[in-house]
């Protein structure tokens, strides 16, 4: 067997470390802003435009500035059939004053439509940030707006 | 009587973690097959065991583990496809979540089987409790010697870690999710040369999505008799069932392959939600061809539902009753894959694109008479010319609704609106 060091070679090994580092630097600066991307880039030994493409490739990497909630409607098949996907972005809209791509100006609240979350069983679900929220109702919707607003 | 295997544990208190799954049996079979076979025992017991792989594909386990080369200086390496992103499908999120030791117990014995000592875990990036299950039990695993150095003495070595996607669909296909191991764009690479050839950084790489791994313990432990007992002449063994939409219990369902779709519909997932009746069945997860409800009674397995003019692709059957729009159902699949192409090839980059903005304006009641045939006319320009199965897959909705549904097709068209007060 080959030793590790010889298995990857040291510009794929750092290639490899990519999306861990975009988490990474996505996580310290809320989103992957140019400074982000550049920083990632020396780290790396990369080139912007590589950690670029390759970020912007990725619908969880976030290329403009978000809100502390990200709160993700799902708009799949399984949740339209049972009541989901737009009557509950509708309702976000109006409640919320925003778009879907679009952050709340007190930057508290980002709207955005997913697609899929594997979470079919407890359709209808939203996400919030990394947390999943299934069996979906308005009166839900509202009380977990609240509590979120309030934190 | 069938009884559950791959499920049999995620009901249980604190179903995820190493001491659970040690008291139940766990890693039993992972040190016989250490300990008491030769990697090509294994690979000959999963070839007779007749399992198919059952990330959507349906590729034969052992054939594909045959086809790693066998020089042993060869550094080689198992992908483990965690990436589930198949609209309806929702099998293997659960199986990360609730047993995660049962798939790395399947990642050991392949690996030893085909040679390998690095593996890595590819898995979606919104399954955030499941990165961090996985984190979990491959620390745990470690701890109790089931991976590292010299496992359970063997001189066997492994090494496994957890690399989180970012969200793209396409990174399920296996080219496409080395690329984005590699940390680059999940753009899908030619085939040939195929991943065992050259794969993750250029080494022999066998990709196997994780409930076709879960399934390996099971049949080095039961044996490959038991396993190609269970199922039809060309699906073997046990599968899980992901069941949503208009049914009353939605949720996974562990059940033989070549179980007929009603049953599953109507006994397991409580029948419809409603007094409403079936109408149509997506039977394999979204890209897959729809059923109508005259074929409810298709047995699930490849050959069947491949002779029923649909695919079982990852078993997520999607029900929808008479109320729902056909059109709709359609439509909205079609966004989700022209959001997801890649755009490497043309026609499905603009074709998915196009094929959307036809089903939209059909379905929004704008719809010109010679739209659905050029919906047709699209899904062939479409089908076929691609380099991966993703523009094979995608024209499926718009496609197998028109030929089974094309009276609600006109309807829109001649009514201008939508029959549903939904839409």
């Amino acid at each position: 067997m080959l030793p590790e060091s010889k298995i990857i070679g040291g510009d794929a090994r750092s290639r490899a470390m990519l999306l861990s580092a975009l988490y990474i630097a996505q996580e310290q600066y809320g989103w992957l802003s140019p400074e982000a991307i550049q920083r990632v880039a020396d780290r790396l030994n990369l080139r912007p435009g590589q950690v670029y493409s390759t970020a912007s490739f990725y619908t969880m990497f976030r290329m403009q500035p978000q809100g502390q909630y990200r709160i993700q409607v799902c708009e799949g098949l399984s949740c339209y059939l049972v009541g989901g996907a737009e009557p509950f972005l509708d309702h976000l809209i109006k409640t919320l004053n925003i778009q879907p791509g679009e952050t709340t100006p007190d930057g508290k609240f980002t709207l955005e439509v997913v697609q899929c979350l594997a979470a079919c069983d407890y359709a209808p679900a939203i996400k919030v940030n990394d947390e999943l929220y299934g069996d979906i109702t308005f009166e839900r919707l509202d009380e977990l707006l609240a509590e979120l607003a309030a934190k | 009587m069938f009884e559950p295997v791959l499920t049999q544990n995620i009901h249980r208190p604190d179903a995820e973690k190493i001491t659970t799954y040690l008291a139940n049996g766990g890693y039993q079979a992972a040190r016989k097959a250490l300990t008491e076979h030769t990697p090509e025992e294994l690979i000959d017991i999963v070839k007779r065991s007749g399992l198919r792989g059952r990330g959507g594909a349906g590729f034969p386990a052992g054939v594909k583990w045959g086809f790693m080369p066998k020089d042993p200086q060869l550094q080689k390496i198992v992908a483990v496809n965690t990436d589930e992103g198949e609209p309806g499908t929702f099998k293997d999120r659960q199986i990360v979540e609730r047993d995660p030791h049962q798939i790395i117990e399947g990642v050991i014995i392949a690996s030893y089987a085909v040679g390998a000592s690095r593996a890595y875990v590819y898995i979606r990036g919104e399954f955030f409790l499941g990165v961090k299950r996985w984190i979990k039990a491959i620390a745990d695993a470690y701890e109790y010697g089931y991976l590292g150095k010299n496992i359970l003495g063997t001189g066997f070595s492994l090494d496994l870690s957890v690399h989180r996607g970012a969200g793209a669909y396409i990174c399920g296909e296996e080219t496409a999710m080395i690329e984005s191991l590699e940390g680059k764009p999940g753009n899908r690479r030619m085939k040939p040369p195929y991943p065992a050839q050259t794969g993750l950084f250029g080494f022999p790489t066998l990709v196997q999505n994780i409930e076709t791994l879960a399934c390996i313990p099971h049949i080095r432990s039961r044996g490959a008799e038991w396993f190609a007992g269970i199922g039809t002449e060309q699906s073997k063994g046990p599968k899980i069932f992901s069941v949503s939409g208009h049914v009353k219990r939605p949720g996974n369902y562990e059940l033989p392959l070549g179980i007929p779709l009603s049953e599953i519909i109507y006994e397991h997932a409580g029948g419809m939600w409603s007094d409403r009746k079936l109408k149509a069945i997506i039977p394999g997860g979204a890209s897959t061809p729809v059923l109508t409800a005259d074929q409810v009674d298709t047995p699930m397995a490849f050959e069947t539902l491949e002779a029923a003019g649909s695919q079982l692709g990852t078993g997520a059957i999607v029900v929808m009753d008479e109320s729902t729009c056909m059109v709709e159902a359609a439509r909205r699949t079609t966004k989700f894959f022209a959001h997801e192409s890649c755009g490497r090839c043309v026609p499905c980059r603009i074709g998915s694109v196009r094929l959307y903005e036809i089903l939209d304006r059909i379905e929004k009641g704008k719809g010109l008479a010679e739209d659905i045939d050029q919906a047709l006319y699209l899904a062939e320009q479409i089908d076929g010319r691609t380099f991966c199965p993703m523009g094979a897959a995608l024209v499926n909705p718009a496609r197998s609704t028109i030929l089974k549904f094309r009276q609600e097709y006109e309807y829109h068209i001649t009514h201008k609106k939508c029959f549903t007060s939904r839409n």
